[in-house]
């Protein structure tokens, strides 16, 4: 038994297949007024990473900040600031759109055997949204910032502060839109642009899940498109529909901002657990435990993510029958997340693994996002959370869901199809070592953080008291372990540009159509249309048909 | 496999030629392309019927808190302009369906003529919402511009409104919260006339497109699915007219 499943072509015959998406045009222009789904996430890809590390920066600057009980780093106000941007650029230019906006553009079209999303040109037109919207974050950071927080909390946001709170709140809705044209691009195109043969329970799970997604994006965005235009004219005009002294309500805010807020922590997380499911299969050489189970359970997410919002505001003054109800179905939210992550621990259950470097990405996913799922369940206690909620503990939760779970995902996913994208290999062991620095790196920095939170470190100050300063120290410490492995993979994924092994059609011997054509493709995707004549993860059909040598490469 | 579009479709059937230049390139069939562009629209409609809900849901609850004031409110409405505003956006979206029937029937003169109506529709439709504007100007109704609680508490404080509209007085407690009723007012008639505006601009495109003979020559997607954003912004006004003029109207 060889320790790997990576089969790649002869390296002494092997090359790039001449025609593929990347070379069948050039020049600036081909890119920027391209419908090919596959450049747009290569554009998505550029833009997120830019945003990311712009973010990430931010988060060294708090971290750097808070190495010290004192602020001495930087002035109180612009440590509001700081970490206002930290959250405003990492959520919704970061997060939001990473895994579906990249791999999701890339590969749904792929995986469904159509040649492109249903529309294209919308397609394009939610990365300029995108775009504007990012970039109109970054003049806002430029011309002073914003220090809400990134829930613009009324009536802090409305009445209190003078900050840039409407040009930020432009940029997040302007790249709102361009998250809903992508919801609803990946639902037209599931619907309508399937393949032969490819049924609904054919699918393979990362479509099922970005569907739940899409869902989720194109019914919570709208809401927080309209909260932000309400705040806005609050801000400006006075309209009084969060202003107590004219008969309005704060909370009003607190729920329609909560009411996308909190579904778009599944629109972050629900992509991510596609890329899982595939990696768990792919290098467990077995077909997903349970398959059904796990694609209702992405859609029962969205549906339950829907109706727990108000659990974000238990101590804000709702009433004690709301935080009974909204604690209990909180509860429920965790039903069937804990299916996926038993599912995927039956799959490998048996299974040939070997360990590739995005399996032991999923498997950081796997256990970060089980810790940051099951203090959730701390944080939607509405015993425990009144003790737990504005400290450093629900700080810490969410960077294990988001940072732990959905970082590690893209990673994972970036790192599995980063052959498909370009044709070319990543360094084996260089990327595991990357996968384990960024495990270590990611514990060091956010552990000590869930005991700082149950001492009682309110979050979203430059100070603290002294008796705290040990854990910031780890947890500083920690970050730039972290930050080491998150610049490892910009570097030796640019080297592999060049230098990578010619991957072949399918490195990893995986059974998705997007492994049955040429890497790079095509710009249609594949040379003739393909036909589902199989169930999804069918490594006996993939077997029999390496052995009839009917793998083609449509180069 | 009747689940999947492609095969539905008839996907690589070179039974009938049919080809044409609209077909874009990543469709198998004009049906599909056809059946997906109108799945998009309705999904788009879905996403707007969300945006508008933020509204809705405000109105519903400051209605509850601040009853009397909101029946006070809807009181000030003209239902007579808004009586016949409801008319005339009915009317152009009969004129908008006529104009997919015609579109469909390959009527260009037609197709033509049922723009035009309704783009006149609307524009008479924006003008009527401008003097209902007018008249809340002058009483200085307007929030966050021009609002006078004292145009509540005591009409007569200004003779030449007075004069013209003759209000009734309404207690204190009552009249401050008229504010966030007409808050209101302006928010969904506000978003409302914006969908107005930018359907209007649409149409006067599509009427350009449709005089060079556009539509007509069997590729009607986009006239159908602008007839369902129009038939849309009627319906979301046909709920602003009953919330916000008719209801308790009888108090």
């Amino acid at each position: 038994m060889s320790a790997t499943i990576v089969s790649l072509p002869d390296q002494s015959t092997a090359r790039i297949p001449k025609v593929n998406y990347l070379t069948k045009e050039n020049g600036i222009l081909s890119w920027l007024l391209t419908g090919d789904h596959k450049r747009i996430a290569i554009l998505y890809l550029i833009s997120i990473t830019f945003f990311f590390f712009i973010g990430g920066a931010l988060a060294g600057l708090i971290r750097l900040e808070l190495l010290t009980p004192q602020a001495d780093l930087m002035a109180t106000d612009t440590y509001n600031k700081v970490f206002t941007m930290h959250g405003v650029i990492m959520i919704f230019f970061f997060l939001v759109p990473s895994v579906p906006a990249t791999l999701g553009n890339f590969l749904i079209p792929m995986m469904i055997g159509a040649k492109d999303l249903a529309l294209p040109r919308i397609n394009l037109l939610s990365w300029y949204l995108y775009m504007a919207g990012g970039i109109l974050a970054i003049y806002t950071m430029a011309v002073g910032g914003v220090d809400t927080g990134w829930t613009f909390t009324t009536p802090l946001s409305t009445h209190y502060v003078n900050t840039n709170v409407i040009t930020t709140g432009l940029a997040v809705f302007v790249a709102g839109f361009s998250s809903i044209f992508t919801g609803l691009n990946f639902i037209v195109t599931i619907h309508k642009m399937r393949a032969p043969g490819m049924t609904w329970f054919r699918l393979p799970l990362f479509v099922w899940s970005h569907y739940a997604a899409s869902l989720l994006m194109v019914l919570g965005t709208p809401v927080l498109a309209i909260a932000i235009v309400l705040v806005a004219l609050e801000r400006t005009i006075g309209i009084g529909v969060f202003d107590p002294t004219k008969g309005g309500d704060p909370l009003l805010f607190q729920h329609l901002f909560w009411f996308y807020s909190h579904p778009a922590v599944y629109i972050m997380i629900l992509p991510g657990m596609g890329v899982i499911s595939e990696t768990i299969s792919t290098f467990s050489r077995k077909r997903v435990f349970g398959y059904t189970a796990v694609a209702f359970s992405s859609v029962a997410i969205a549906i339950f993510g829907f109706f727990v919002w108000a659990h974000h505001m238990f101590i804000m003054g709702i009433s004690n029958y709301s935080v009974l109800i909204f604690s209990l179905l909180t509860m429920l939210v965790a039903v069937p997340s804990a299916i996926k992550i038993f599912n995927w621990t039956f799959t490998l259950y048996k299974g040939s693994i070997t360990f590739e470097t995005p399996l032991l990405y999923s498997f950081g996913f796997m256990g970060l996002f089980t810790i940051g799922g099951l203090t959730g369940v701390f944080l939607g206690t509405s015993g425990t959370d009144i003790h737990l909620t504005e400290t450093y503990f629900i700080v810490a939760h969410f960077h294990f869901v988001m940072v732990g779970g959905m970082l590690m995902a893209f990673l994972a996913g970036i790192h599995f199809w980063w052959p498909k994208m370009t044709g070319r290999m990543y360094p084996e062991k260089l990327s595991q070592l990357a996968a384990v620095v960024t495990f270590i790196g990611f514990v060091f920095t956010f552990f000590p953080q869930f005991i700082l939170g149950v001492l009682g470190m309110p979050r979203r100050y430059a100070s603290y008291p002294p008796e705290f300063q040990v854990l910031n120290v780890f947890s500083t410490a920690g970050a730039t372990i972290l930050g080491v492995g998150y610049l490892l993979p910009v570097l030796y994924l640019v080297w592999s540009l060049k230098y990578g092994a010619i991957a072949g059609n399918n490195p990893w011997q995986a059974t998705g159509l997007e492994w049955q054509t040429q890497s790079p493709p095509l710009t249609e995707n594949f040379a003739e249309m393909p036909v589902m004549d199989h169930e999804a993860y069918d490594y006996e059909w993939l077997e029999n048909q390496k052995r009839r040598k009917e793998v083609t490469s449509a180069g | 496999m009747p689940d999947s579009p492609a095969i539905a479709h008839g996907a690589p059937e070179p039974a009938h030629e049919e080809h044409p230049a609209y077909l874009r390139h990543h469709f198998n069939s004009v049906e599909q392309q056809a059946d997906t562009a109108g799945f998009a629209m309705w999904l788009f409609l879905v996403t707007e019927v969300m945006f508008f809900s933020g509204l809705f849901t405000a109105y519903l609850i400051y209605r509850n808190w601040y009853y009397p004031a909101f029946v006070a409110g809807s009181h000030q409405l003209n239902v007579y302009w808004g009586t016949l505003n409801t008319l005339v956006l009915i009317v152009s979206s009969f004129t908008m369906a006529m104009g997919v029937w015609c579109a469909q029937t390959r009527r260009k003169s037609g197709l033509v003529l049922c723009l035009t109506l309704t783009f006149l529709l609307g524009l008479g439709f924006l003008g009527i919402k401008t003097i209902e504007y007018r008249e809340k100007i002058e009483k200085h109704h307007v929030p966050g511009f021009h609002y006078s609680l004292q145009s509540f508490v005591d009409p007569q404080s200004e003779p030449e409104v007075f004069s013209e509209y003759h209000d009734k007085p309404l207690s204190l407690d009552v009249a401050r919260h008229t504010e966030l009723y007409f808050s209101l007012y302006f928010l969904m008639t506000g978003m409302h006339a914006a969908h107005m505006i930018i359907g209007i601009g649409i149409l006067a495109f599509m009427i350009l497109r449709a005089r060079a003979g556009a539509y007509t020559s069997g590729h009607t997607t986009f006239v159908l699915n602008f007839g369902l954003y129009w038939h849309f912004i009627d319906i979301v006004w046909i709920y602003l007219f009953a919330l916000l003029y008719l209801i308790s109207r009888h108090q």
